[in-house]
């Protein structure tokens, strides 16, 4: 592995001083903040701010016994699954496509990234003007099967409509993985299988998806870390966590809880309580799924 | 087993890209031939399209009775071992092994069993459970081979095999290939640039040059025979000595040089003359050739002596005691001359006395 060329600096300080902006930009806009939400987490203030006392675990032992919280947990394992499965087998499913395309193959991949370059909360405006009820698009088509969309009056109806949003804008970069996983298949094993006498779709399940499993253990955890945190302007530009809390995930409950509510000590448990879930995730990236998926 | 027939058979890549170009061969059951050429020219296009993984432009292959131009890889009834492998990675070497026998369905005791047979010829039986990664080259290589034995196909199909091993293993897994062939009598079609490996293996030799075939024929006939310069210099090692000269009568005048033909002669006029490095011999007097002696290169075994006559290069042979002399002179038996048309290339034997070197102005002898 570390065959590779290295370079060798004469000047001790140089790498720092060339690291020096990135990591003065880590310290102030997230190692800071994150130890502050973990201080103020243990602490509890006066309305008025003028006093902080330390309360221990109080704020999580709360979060523990919160029904809104523990049901918000559950909605959010339900969009991160539904978003983490859509966009990802969407993703393959152009890969495999786009894969097998001779001609125009750099035409699609083109058009295929465009979403990702899109802001989440523009692709929120967006879906949100789509399924608009009085003058989107798709509800008129939905209208004819029976269906009566309103996102704002039915929740089932507001967590389809983020669910959407978000996978939409994760399916580019599924798809990107997947692609460079699908094109660093030997052609050869695909080729042998062929003489093997395996059929396209047999070839598929049994060579390319056995060997695409590392792209997709990490897809599978950027994809519920993404969910987890960056669909924040999603929700705030279609549903605000509505209606009747039916799409108020965790990261948009620490934003109502702390910056609405202002009962900062809860919410800065709840990001703490987040950025644990993160870590684990992480950790098991490493630990263990990085170890497991070798051939 | 089968034979296989190869009519008219060309290859057009998209683009416009000729690869291979009017291939006729009537393979016979059982046989081992080898295409051989120099990179590039046409002989892994011609194998698979022979393997259904390129689709045939022109012309027809028959597998057996059977045309097979439509038929899919797997249907052909055919095995192929690749240059890198191919083994699956993430099964084991059983897995590997079984793979295209579940594919047919074929019943487990019979898969257990093929696969048994198979490891314990290619003595990989003790592998059996581990993953390619963890296998040496040599190895795979028997894996890779093992994969098409399990399938007992009509044909088998290589592709620069052992191009990836070291020069040694190249050699012991040669003889085993050949070895594994003759015992199964399956008829195969190996492709390689290794003009050793090419004349070790094959019962028939198929040279090809820049998607044509320039010759067929077993290893000794092209050895000795070869139809073209193009072969005279591919096959043999050292590549045999092309130089240009006259024929005058009974006489063959190279450059500064004349050696008598003793009746020999071919043709007239100017030609292209083959020489093997070991039929060149070193003699004394005012005989044969004067030999520039440039440099020696020792084998052990043998000695390459390269040098000029005139200002064209040759090399000679010479067992590894020879005694080089101060002026060197060289000499041939005119029965070991191969003469060759200087326009195409082509071989003139004694029986084709109209060759193309008649009707080319002959240049005025350097004497
Ligand atoms: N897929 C392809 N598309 C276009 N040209 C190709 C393709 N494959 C091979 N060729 C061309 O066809 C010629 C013969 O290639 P190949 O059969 O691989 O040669 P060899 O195996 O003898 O080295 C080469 O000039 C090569 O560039
Ligand atoms: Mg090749």
């Amino acid at each position: 592995m570390m065959d590779t060329k290295r370079t060798t600096f004469q000047n001790k300080w140089l790498p720092y001083v060339l690291l020096a902006p990135q990591l003065f930009i880590t310290l102030i806009f997230f190692i800071w903040p994150a130890g502050q939400a973990v201080k103020s987490s243990f602490e509890r203030e006066d309305p008025f701010g003028f006093s902080t006392v330390f309360v221990g675990l109080q704020h999580y032992a709360r979060l523990m016994q919160d029904p809104n919280y523990l049901d918000s947990f559950l909605r959010t394992a339900v969009f991160a699954v539904a978003v983490t499965v859509i966009s990802m087998l969407l993703g393959l499913l152009f890969a495999v496509a786009v894969d097998r395309l001779m001609r125009s193959a750099r035409v699609y991949t083109t058009l295929l990234v465009w979403p990702y370059a899109v802001a989440p909360v523009v692709a929120g405006v967006l879906w949100f003007f789509l399924f608009n009820s009085s003058t989107g698009i798709l509800p008129y088509y939905l209208s004819f099967f029976g269906i009566k969309w309103d996102h704002n009056l039915n929740g089932t109806h507001a967590m389809i409509l983020i669910i959407i949003a978000a996978a939409w804008k994760q399916i580019s970069y599924n798809f990107l993985f997947f692609l460079a996983g699908l094109q660093s298949v030997p052609h050869t094993l695909m080729e042998a299988a062929a003489i093997d006498g395996s059929g396209p779709i047999k070839r598929f399940f049994d060579i390319s998806l056995p060997l695409l499993s590392p792209t997709t253990f990490f897809l599978f955890i950027v994809n519920v870390n993404y969910t987890m945190f960056d669909t924040f302007s999603i929700v705030d530009a279609t549903t605000n966590g509505g209606p009747a809390q039916s799409t108020n995930i965790l990261v948009y409950k620490v934003y109502q809880d702390g910056y609405l509510g202002l009962n900062l000590g809860s919410s800065s448990a709840q990001s703490v309580l987040l950025m644990l879930i993160v870590i684990v995730l992480i950790f098991v990236q490493f630990r263990f799924v990085e170890r497991r998926v070798q051939y | 087993m089968a034979s296989i027939d190869i009519e008219s058979v060309g290859k057009v890549y998209t683009g416009n890209v000729r690869a291979v170009t009017d291939i006729n061969l009537a393979i016979k059951d059982g046989e081992f031939i080898v295409l051989v050429g120099p990179s590039g020219c046409g002989k892994s296009t011609l194998l698979r399209m022979l393997a259904g993984l390129e689709t045939i432009s022109e012309g027809a292959v028959k597998i057996g009775a059977r045309v097979v131009n439509q038929v899919e890889p797997a249907d052909r009834d055919i095995a192929m071992v690749f240059q890198n492998y191919a083994l699956y990675p993430h099964m084991t070497v059983r897995q590997n092994l079984e793979y295209g026998l579940k594919n047919r369905k074929t019943p487990k005791a019979e898969i257990d069993a093929r696969v048994a047979e198979a490891a314990r010829m290619l003595e990989i039986t003790q592998y059996l459970d581990r993953k390619p990664r963890a296998l040496s080259g040599g190895q795979r290589q028997r894996v890779a081979m093992g994969r098409a034995i399990v399938r007992k196909p009509s044909v088998f199909l290589f592709d620069e095999p052992l191009s990836n091993l070291d020069a040694k293993l190249r050699v012991s897994m040669r003889g085993e290939i050949k070895r594994l062939q003759r015992r199964l009598g399956t008829t195969s079609i190996y492709v390689t640039h290794d003009q050793l490996e090419a004349m070790t293996l094959a019962d028939r030799l198929v040279v090809l040059n820049g998607g044509k075939i320039e010759q067929v024929g077993s290893p000794l006939e092209v050895y000795h025979t070869p139809a073209s310069t193009f072969v005279a210099s591919f096959i043999g090692s050292p590549a045999m000595n092309l130089v240009k000269a006259e024929c005058q009568g009974d006489k063959l005048v190279i450059g500064p040089a004349m050696i008598s033909l003793n009746g020999y002669a071919p043709t007239s006029g100017a030609v292209t003359v083959g020489m093997r490095a070991e039929d060149l011999r070193v003699v004394t007097g005012d005989k044969g050739m004067p030999f520039a002696v440039e440099y020696v290169e020792e084998l052990g075994s043998q000695r390459l002596v390269h040098g000029v006559v005139g200002d064209q290069s040759l090399t000679i042979a010479l067992s590894g005691e020879t005694e080089i002399p101060a002026n060197m002179r060289i000499d041939i038996d005119p029965a070991k001359l191969h003469f060759f048309a200087q326009a195409d290339g082509k071989r003139i034997s004694a029986a084709d006395r109209s060759g193309a070197a008649a009707d080319a102005p002959s240049p005025a002898p350097v004497a």
